[in-house]
């Protein structure tokens, strides 16, 4: 039986960047807030010592920063006709765990996405005809448009400090910045990164064949930035152990950098961790809930009562948590009926490898976010009439480190795995090679879903989430297009050999690929194709808010972190203004 | 000699991590309440344990000889670098085996284990440990029976070379034990031997650094981002400092 906690106003299950968002937003509005988290609390004076955080092996190799599948995880299958087998260690996405969540490990990239990507449904329709859309793509509009998200885009950017260069303010033009980007309101709140030699030879090569290259926005900042709680952030140093690792130096955006040092401070504000959240309550009406039960460290069970719940979770754990919990109907890709599940994402990410004569690119100089990008070929920024495809994604010189692992498989192709050749084609091409990304968008299908595992279960005994996924041919098709212009920008830097790895299919779930898994509880103006609405509310239990990328419909050909910050600040925003005054449905159904 | 603060919790934390573990990851998972200040403690991080040489802690001596003669293949010795033996990599291996790499801790390892599709990933119900005990046995087996009572170390270099390709390929079959998946084990962690930080007992004097030019665990490159195409002037550090920065004797 669960000890009963004393009411809250608002419980947040997670606390990584959604969660640490929310929270400051609504302490800040004078709401009594507790965050449960089912990791360790971290910090960056305690945890990520530069003196020994420069460790490959221990947060490459060993996830030591990660969720343990030996505490959850989930189980796979590419389609129906296969039984789903469980993760048994994670390789193609990583979870984070812990307070800061994903927020610590990540990359740092800190894109919008297209004005076009969030009405893409009616934008495709009204350029190409409805006809041209498949009828497996489930492909819908996000019921805001970038116009609604940009000052929450511009709210998280000013939190988080990210560096870079404004290509359209106010509808004007910037030089040197993203000329297809959506209107800002202001410039980034930092400049640019200072770029290694990569990057700056790949743009020069971009900028000949007639592209537009851009610095990549980064929250690994080029200057110190105070930000708008007040925190002091330092200038990354360019160390390249940045993503899958810890920021030994204030210096890439996070909450422990920049949220929980003001947060922790507000009296209105409690986090309790490792505790897991198992449940949403709900009321015997099965419409209002009333908290969430947890189980502590030691195995003992506590209700936390509270008059609004925020599901903070990463994507995944926030659909199961949903499923869990009995919150709105589970989707069946058969009857196309239900929504909890539906519009389950990734991304499709494909590389090019270029190793170069007489050319040294010290690729261990670097950040998570580093390097030049081009849009020319993201979402329907070009004509997609003649492709056999929609979508697209930037294309980028981007490589974040040189750590020895990783870059000991730049080799020339036919180099055996073992032995002198071997040793010999590392030692002769780790200074001068380098890979590149083609960062594909990934639309959504009526087959790819997410559902609760028949067999395997986690160690409460509660079903495995069960990720049913494949590749489709409209994706595969835009990879192979996005890696051959890629090779030809490679070819005109000057490579000696290149080698093209375009996304191919079935989707493997051992090989690294982006953690930007996205959807399964998607907003939308419909309850009949969407979990919440566009305050990210849920249409069944208006006291419980979704928020993260299990919102997207689809995914976009960027990084996910910038809106899914952004549309945290959108929640928040609602929350604070429209939902407190007057709880109930902030969208009539 | 590295002095500690002898603060409770560093004692119990050690005390928790066992001495043949080569990494901390005991991690302390009581729940915790924060609110008001941001928690800090002295010394409440958790740096690597050093690896000493010394005796194997998870090998036989028939078993170490064996890995360091096979690791000795897969990255041989040439006139400027070692091989995987002299840089430590049966050492790496032997120490990541007896810590929780070797009993899988952490990972997914409820039943059913089930036979995966090529794309559903790794199902073994093995551990790294078992799965290395089991294949150097059938290793072992298999060459005195092929070589007449030999072991892999007396073997010459090119038949070690033309049973290892042969394990890698499936052409050699060794008794119940899948030779390929056997040796993309052993191979990928004499790799992660050699590479890694030399804390973990492999990599040893940093040669692989020196090796392909990477300078180590340094944290600052704030100096060099702008100096494009220009070799990096200093030698690769390792977490545990280097041998030059320390008393001889």
């Amino acid at each position: 039986m669960a000890r009963k906690l004393p009411a809250k106003d608002v419980v947040i299950i997670g606390l990584g960047w959604t969660g640490s968002i929310l929270a400051k937003e609504l302490t800040d509005a004078g709401l009594q807030v507790v965050a449960v988290e089912r990791g360790p609390w971290r910090d960056t004076a305690t945890d990520f010592s530069t003196a020994y955080v420069q460790d490959e092996l221990r947060y490459r190799i060993r996830h030591d920063l990660f969720l343990r599948p030996a505490q959850d995880t989930l189980t796979f299958r590419n389609n129906a006709r296969q039984t789903a087998l469980p993760m048994r260690s994670f390789s193609s996405f990583m979870l984070g765990n812990g307070v800061g969540g994903a927020g610590i490990h990540w990359n740092a990239e800190s894109f919008r996405f297209l004005e076009s990507d969030f009405v893409l449904r009616s934008h495709l329709t009204e350029r190409y005809g409805a006809k041209m859309i498949p009828e497996n793509m489930t492909i819908q509009d996000w019921g805001i448009t970038y116009a609604d998200l940009e000052p929450y885009y511009t709210k998280f950017e000013c939190m988080a400090g990210t560096s870079g260069t404004a290509g359209n303010i106010k509808g004007t033009k910037q030089p040197g910045g993203n000329p297809f980007e959506g209107p800002r309101s202001a410039p980034y709140p930092t400049p640019a990164q200072a770029q290694p030699y990569g990057p700056a030879l790949w743009a020069k090569a971009a900028k000949e064949l007639g592209y537009s290259p851009f610095p990549q926005p980064s929250g690994n900042l080029s200057q110190a930035y105070t930000n708008t709680y007040g925190i002091e952030m330092g200038p990354c140093t360019y160390c390249g152990f940045c993503e899958w690792f810890g920021c030994g130096n204030y210096s890439k955006s996070s909450p422990q950098v920049c949220i929980l040092p003001a947060l922790v401070r507000s009296q209105n504000f409690v986090v309790q961790t490792n505790c897991e959240v198992t449940r949403v309550n709900l009321d015997n009406t099965g419409k209002k809930a009333t908290g969430v039960t947890y189980v502590d460290a030691s195995g003992e069970e506590w209700e936390q009562p509270a008059d609004i719940v925020l599901v903070c979770a990463f994507m995944m754990f926030n659909v199961r948590m949903l499923l869990n919990s009995g919150i709105g109907k589970a989707y069946d890709p058969v009857t196309n009926d239900g929504v909890v599940g539906r519009n389950f994402s990734y991304q499709t990410w494909s590389t090019v490898t270029g190793l170069f004569d007489n050319q040294n690119f010290n690729p261990f100089v670097s950040s998570g976010a580093i390097g030049y990008c081009i849009d020319d070929f993201n979402g329907d920024n070009f004509d997609h009439s003649k492709l056999g495809f929609f979508g697209g994604g930037y294309l980028g010189a981007n490589m974040t480190n040189g750590r020895p692992l990783q870059a000991s498989a730049r080799v020339p192709k036919g180099t055996p795995n073992w032995g002198a050749a071997w040793k010999k084609a590392v030692a002769d091409n780790y200074l001068s090679s380098y890979e590149f990304n083609q960062h594909g968008s990934c639309y959504s299908y009526r087959t790819n879903h997410l559902d609760l595992d028949p067999t395997y279960k986690d160690r409460f005994g509660r079903p495995l989430m069960r990720m049913n996924f494949d590749f489709d041919q409209n994706e595969l098709r835009m990879a192979g297009y996005l890696t051959d212009r890629m090779a030809e920008i490679v070819q005109k830097m000057g490579a000696r050999e290149i080698q093209k790895y375009p996304r191919t299919g079935p989707y493997n779930v051992s090989q690294y690929q982006t953690s930007h898994t996205c959807g399964g509880a998607v907003m939308g103006t419909d309850p009949k194709t969407s979990v919440v609405n566009k305050y990210l509310q849920s249409w069944d239990v208006p006291n419980v808010f979704v928020v993260g990328a299990s919102a997207f419909p689809q995914n976009a050909g960027y990084n996910p972190t910038g809106t899914v910050g952004a549309l945290a600040y959108w929640a928040a925003d609602a929350i604070r203004t429209q939902y407190i005054r007057n709880p109930g449905p902030l969208v009539p159904v | 000699m590295t002095t500690y603060p002898s603060a409770n919790g560093v004692s119990r934390r050690a005390l928790l991590a066992g001495t043949a573990a080569a990494l901390i990851w005991t991690t302390v998972s009581r729940a915790r309440t924060v609110t008001g200040k941001l928690p800090w403690e002295a010394n409440a991080g958790e740096p690597p344990q050093l690896v000493h040489p010394g005796p194997w802690v998870f090998f036989s001596p028939e078993e170490g000889a064996s890995i360091e003669a096979i690791v000795d293949r897969l990255i041989p010795p040439d006139a400027q670098f070692a091989g995987g033996k002299d840089a430590g990599c049966a050492v790496f291996i032997d120490t990541q085996l007896a810590g929780p790499y070797g009993s899988s801790e952490g990972l997914y390892m409820r039943p059913p284990f089930l036979a995966p599709t090529p794309q559903q990933g790794d199902q073994n119900p093995n551990t790294p440990a078992q799965q290395y005990q089991r294949g150097l046995a059938a290793l072992d087996a298999y060459v005195k029976k092929a070589f007449v009572g030999k072991t892999f170390r007396e073997l010459t270099e090119e038949q070690q070379d033309t049973l290892l390709k042969g394990l890698e390929t499936g052409r050699v079959q060794i008794d119940g034990v899948n030779g390929s998946v056997f040796f993309a084990l052993v191979l990928k962690d004499t790799k992660e031997g050699f590479f890694s930080d030399p804390v973990y007992g492999g990599n040893r004097d940093m040669v692989s650094w020196r090796m392909i030019g990477f300078p180590g665990a340094r944290y600052d490159y704030s100096d060099w981002i702008s100096r494009h195409n220009e070799r990096y002037p200093l030698p690769p550090v390792s977490i545990g400092g280097r041998v030059d920065w320390t008393r001889k004797g």
